[in-house]
């Protein structure tokens, strides 16, 4: 029997780790310092097991307030916690694959000053992820989302002495306060239309939703609201055009890109557009709009990954474009697709991260795939378990991203929201560059000829166990949790009750209806009947073609304009750089010089001082201290005041 | 329990607290003085800081059963006192506390305490002076927010100017003289208004018992021009826009107690006079000039947002930045919603916190580098980690981060602003934006890279008793973020209660 304390002590054990780690880490060692974290989010993890085990087995849904957290007018905000399906799922997901990241850590940063304060900032981490999912509301929901944006931030710019680490910190901050800015906005016009912020009450309420005071006449609530909730999502879960932060991030160590900006706090943006399914599926507008900018998202950043040479910024806009993918479901109404999806997603993706980091440490830090190849032999774990995840993220049967990515394509075909069509070609384009930069990465990485300089290749050699085995415990779902659980996620009704799909558009049946059943095997076999198959494994050949002895083949298209357009990365960092922050710099300096200072309070403030003095000079003047000025004065006042009683009177 | 029917009527305490407000404006002003005459006897700095430090202490303590004992479901005035003062004008000593004095009362107190501590190395010169000003300070300003006769308000008002005036020209910056002149004269002229205002107030009324103001039936005419009159007393000192330029100058010439005291209590005298006199005494001039308060205060959030961007000052950085949290004060109130006024007061206290704990940041480095100007540090993050850890959460309550009491005034007054007017709401919620930048930009320049200098790489991380008072604001800080619903319950009754007489209204 899970007791509330249980759900409660979820989140707030890695709290208690994070306190603990970095309060006293720096007194009592790092041994210290890593066992209450490590501790701390097993303990997380552990709760989460025994929680699912009730919510899924059973089919109890826990939905309670903790406290009241302030009230005013008649309504009251509470923080409180709701496990259902979805939030239970997400949970394992957020616990294992931070715990993994745990232990990773131990190796990967064992020479690292900061220790301590890294196993805070990922303890942490995972309490506001935690709160984030397990929310029962609105507010709490924001408290979790703008935490997690927090730890972002911390970590980013972990290496703080790093010119390039603060400025990413700071523009990923910034950028998703761009979002956050969208999100506030839907929640208070939550609490405008509803008069609560309980999700309960609003969803129950929402079919009801019309016109609201406080807009302009002829929006439509739900429209507005979910729209500006989505700005949120586009935000944190790095959506075009906020994506820009999310390549930056990159700047972080290696295991939270793995944690952060792969597999969890980067999702947050799907879990909370599938949490609001009640409210989405009333604007068709919306889901539109959710639909074109994951499509977009989607194939514009994974051509991204075929040019760059960093081997994190590969992996980072493959996440971009894999986050595409899931919120083009959203949009197609495909929510269970993309929860999916981002289930699958998380092992894969921390996988291919944590791989990456392994080759980071044998290269003494290069990032640099030009200067790497060969790496096969001399890092077989590393490079086997890459291979399952890579083979996991271009989708090809039976691995695990096949069948989320295949019934993400298919439910965007099955869609009829304006704009599907697209969305559709996009999505199946993408298919083919995903397989492309992902084989690109693994022949650059690990085949071919050794690049790298004589020194660094005799050092070369297998990680540590700290490494190595979360790299075989992430690959094993890498492999098959897709064919394990494609069934009960999507066909068995899991998430009836956290997800609403409005009549008729139930994109993620008609997809399974179209590829033959939610079967694994049935699935996998249907696949040559589609031209996603072959375009992923056209992709595959492609890039071992292209990529498969130095000079490469690509050179070719080195000096083109696609090229260098993909290179700029389109030019968004250069306008923003440029427009957004330049621009308020410059706007800031001159209402501060022109305005503030030159205006207000020189003209106006100390010029009215300056008045008063000028005045004072001037009547100073009259005193002038001689007697026979002042008789003489008061001679011609006692003459004017005689004869003004003497004749006019 | 109540006597009479109008609007914030008294009724009396019970026996043990009923003069508790009187400790609270007598002790410390005592306390000052006793200071001063040990101070010119010779006795030693540290004793008087040590006596000092126990009268602010004991004015603490003092404070917090106007918390506890606070009857929670009761309209009105508590810890009522009333006695004649100058009998031929009908001006009485009357004092009373509703939600929103209790609430300035104890920031007053506490940041009273912090304030002495926060001296105890640095100020070494005119001791007995120095606390002595803080204590009358505190005094003084208790008597503000627990008067509720118009006279006493008044002296009260304007004899808290004379301390500050005093620590900005005495243990000021360079241009001290300048700044506290300025200070001075400013917010001087904008208070004469208000006594005009007062003076009219009590010829119609024929009393100066501000509970006579609120049943007085008044024109509309009337009503603006004595909602100008009292806007030009008080707009000068929240500060609104564009009356705030005297701010940046006064905190930056402040020793770091004076800033403290300047942004955490004495802006707040300001927007407790909207609160206590505007709004109940010319409710429907303030429903219509509501847009002007507005306006003035979205140009306050944005405006101010990127001026404050601008800065190279760390201290005028923070200075701007008030003003810019300041704004939703005002906007919160003149929202007329439930969520704007509890929102807005509880961002008069969160302020308190976050501005004075930055305030405290910058007095930290400043003695040690004596230096203000952001580009002449860099990288003090490697030699104060602690001293890092403690700015970055004031930073990101500064920021209004969900979970410090910065996010908590703000989010409350957004969702008041939704339920008006979705531009209105989207222009203030541009301070999530602004705000960040201007602070994380600011805490990034100061704090990340690597040592800019000797002098940094020279620097001492933060001693016990800053680690303290750190600590102090940062409990605050995180208890009212995570929990505010102590201090909204407190002033809801308050809140109410001014709604429902503004909706009333007087024509």
């Amino acid at each position: 029997m899970v007791s509330h304390s249980l759900i409660v002590s979820a989140p707030m054990a890695p709290l208690a780790g994070a306190l603990a780690a970095g309060l006293l880490g720096a007194r009592l060692g790092r041994a210290f310092a890593h066992w209450c974290a490590i501790l701390s989010v097993g303990w997380a993890f552990v709760a989460s097991v025994l929680i699912a085990r009730e919510v899924v087995g059973e089919g109890v849904v826990f939905n309670f307030d903790w406290y009241v957290w302030a009230r005013a007018g008649g309504v009251s905000l509470s923080a409180g916690f709701l496990v259902d399906n979805l939030t239970a799922m997400m949970m394992l997901v957020v616990t294992f694959v931070s715990l993994m990241v745990h232990i990773y850590t131990v190796g990967y940063m064992a020479e690292d000053p900061g220790y301590c304060r890294f196993f805070s900032y990922i303890a942490l981490f995972t309490f506001a992820m935690l709160m984030l999912v397990m929310a029962n509301n609105f507010l709490q929901l924001f408290f979790g989302w703008e935490a997690v944006g927090l730890v972002s931030y911390l970590l980013i710019g972990f290496w703080f002495k790093k010119a390039s680490a603060t400025y990413a910190n700071l523009k990923a901050f910034l950028v998703n306060r761009v979002g956050d800015l969208g999100f506030l906005l839907g929640v208070g016009l939550v609490l405008a239309a509803f008069g609560s912020l309980d999700y309960a009450e609003v969803f129950a309420a929402a079919p009801g939703v019309g016109a609201l005071a406080s807009l302009p006449a002829g929006w439509d609530a739900a429209t507005v609201i979910c729209l500006l909730l989505f700005v949120g999502a586009m935000g944190k879960s790095a959506q075009f055009p906020l994506h820009v932060w999310l390549p930056d991030s990159m700047e972080g160590p290696t295991p939270i890109s793995a944690l952060i900006h792969a597999a969890t706090m980067v999702t947050a943006g799907i879990f909370m557009v599938a949490r609001m399914s009640p409210l989405f599926e009333l604007s068709e507008t919306a889901l539109s709009v959710v639909l074109m900018v994951g499509a977009l998202t989607a194939f514009f950043m994974g051509l991204l990954g075929l040019v760059q040479n960093d081997i994190k910024r590969v992996v980072a806009y493959s996440t971009l474009s894999q986050l595409g993918y899931m919120t083009a479901a959203l949009g197609a109404s495909a929510y269970s697709a993309a929860i999916f999806h981002l289930f699958t997603h998380a092992f894969f993706k921390a996988l291919l991260f944590l791989a990456a980091g392994s080759v980071i440490i044998a290269m003494h830090h290069e990032q640099n795939m030009a200067k790497m190849g060969g790496l096969r032999k001399k890092m077989p774990v590393t490079y086997w378990t890459a291979l399952a995840g890579s083979l996991a993220l271009a989708g090809l049967p039976p691995f695990a991203g096949f069948y989320s990515k295949d019934v993400i394509i298919e439910a965007v075909g099955a869609s009829l929201a304006p704009g599907a069509n697209v969305a559709y070609w996009a999505l199946t384009a993408g298919a083919f560059v995903t397989a492309l930069y992902t084989t690109r990465l693994l022949m650059l990485a690990f085949h071919g000829e050794g690049r790298m300089d004589d020194h660094t290749r005799e050092h070369i050699k297998e990680s540590p166990l700290t490494v190595t085995v979360p790299l075989v415990l992430l690959a094993i779902p890498s492999v098959l949790i897709g064919a394990v659980t494609v069934a009960p996620m999507l066909a068995g009704g899991f998430f009836d009750g956290a997800i609403v799909v409005g009549e008729g558009r139930d994109t993620v049946a008609m997809a399974l209806e179209k590829m033959g059943g939610a079967s694994w095997s049935g699935m996998a076999a249907h696949a040559i009947y589609s031209p996603v198959f072959y375009l992923a494994l056209a992709g595959v050949a492609a890039g071992v073609w292209l990529y498969s002895g130095y000079p490469l083949r690509t050179e070719m298209f080195a000096r083109g304009p696609i090229y260098r357009a993909l290179l700029a990365k389109y030019g968004f960092d250069d306008f923003n750089d440029w427009f957004f922050a330049g621009g308020a710099r410059r706007l800031a300096a001159v209402l501060w010089r022109r305005v503030d200072a030159a205006v207000i309070d020189n003209f106006f403030v100390n010029g009215a001082a300056r008045l008063v003095a000028m005045s004072s000079r001037a009547a100073r003047k009259v005193q002038t201290g001689a007697i026979y000025h002042y008789a003489f004065s008061m001679l011609c006042a006692v003459a004017l005041v005689l004869a003004w009683r003497l004749w006019l009177r | 329990m109540t006597r009479g029917a109008g609007y914030n009527r008294g009724f009396a305490g019970d026996g043990l607290v009923d003069s508790l407000l009187s400790w609270l404006i007598w002790l410390p002003v005592a306390g000052g003085a006793g200071v001063l005459a040990l101070g010119a006897r010779g006795v030693c700095p540290y004793r008087l800081k040590a006596l000092a430090g126990g009268v602010a202490l004991a004015a603490f303590l003092l404070s917090l059963p106007l918390f506890f004992r606070f009857d929670g479901a009761a309209v009105g005035m508590q810890f009522v006192e009333d006695a004649p003062w100058i009998d031929r004008f009908g001006i009485r000593y009357a004092l009373g506390a509703d939600g929103f004095s209790v609430l300035m009362i104890l920031l007053n107190t506490f940041t009273t305490l912090l304030v002495v501590a926060a001296c105890w190395e640095v100020i070494q010169t005119r001791v007995a002076g120095y606390l002595a000003a803080f204590l009358i300070m505190s005094g003084l300003t208790n008597g503000v927010f627990a008067a509720t006769d118009a006279v006493l308000f008044y002296v009260f008002w304007e004899a808290t100017l004379i301390p500050l005036f005093i620590v900005i020209g005495v243990w000021g910056g360079e241009r001290r003289v300048y700044a506290a002149v300025k200070f001075f004269l400013y917010t001087l002229t904008g208070s004469l208004l208000m006594l005009v205002a007062l003076l009219y107030l009590y010829r119609e009324a024929g009393s100066f018992s501000l509970a006579a103001f609120y049943d007085l039936p008044l024109t509309m005419g009337a009503q603006t021009a004595v909602f100008f009159a009292f806007l030009a007393a008080f707009a000068v000192k929240v500060p609104m826009t564009p009356v705030h330029t005297w701010l940046p100058d006064a905190h930056v010439e402040a020793p770091t107690g004076g800033s403290i005291v300047l942004a955490a209590v004495m802006l707040k005298l300001g927007a407790y006079g909207l609160l206590r006199l505007s709004l109940p005494i010319a409710p429907d001039a303030s429903v219509e000039y509501a847009w002007l308060m507005i306006a003035l205060s979205l140009v306050a959030i944005i405006y101010i947002g990127f001026v404050a961007l601008a800065q190279e000052d760390i201290k005028k950085l923070i200075a701007y930045s008030s003003v810019a949290h300041m704004g939703f004060v005002t906007l919160g109130f003149f929202l007329f919603e439930p969520w704007g006024i509890v929102g807005g007061a509880f961002q008069m206290l969160s302020h308190g916190f976050v501005s004075g704990a930055l305030f405290f940041c910058v007095g930290v480095v400043y003695d040690r580098m004596h230096t203000r100007k952001i580009s002449d540090y860099g990288g003090v993050a490697n030699t104060m980690p602690k001293y890092a850890a403690l700015f970055m959460l004031f930073a990101m309550a500064n920021a209004g981060l969900p979970g410090t009491s910065g996010f908590v005034g703000e989010a409350m007054v957004i969702f008041a602003a939704a339920n008006v007017n979705i531009w209105l709401a989207l222009a203030a919620a541009t301070t999530l934006i602004t705000g960040a930048a201007y602070t994380l930009y600011m805490y990034k320049r100061v704090m990340f890279g690597e040592a800019a200098s000797d002098a940094v790489r020279g620097l001492k991380d933060i001693n016990r008793r800053e680690l303290a008072i750190m600590l102090a604001f940062a409990a605050l800080v995180l208890f009212a973020g995570l929990w505010p619903l102590p201090f909204t319950d407190i002033m809801q009754p308050a809140a109410e209660n001014l709604l429902a007489h503004v909706e009333k209204g007087k024509l």
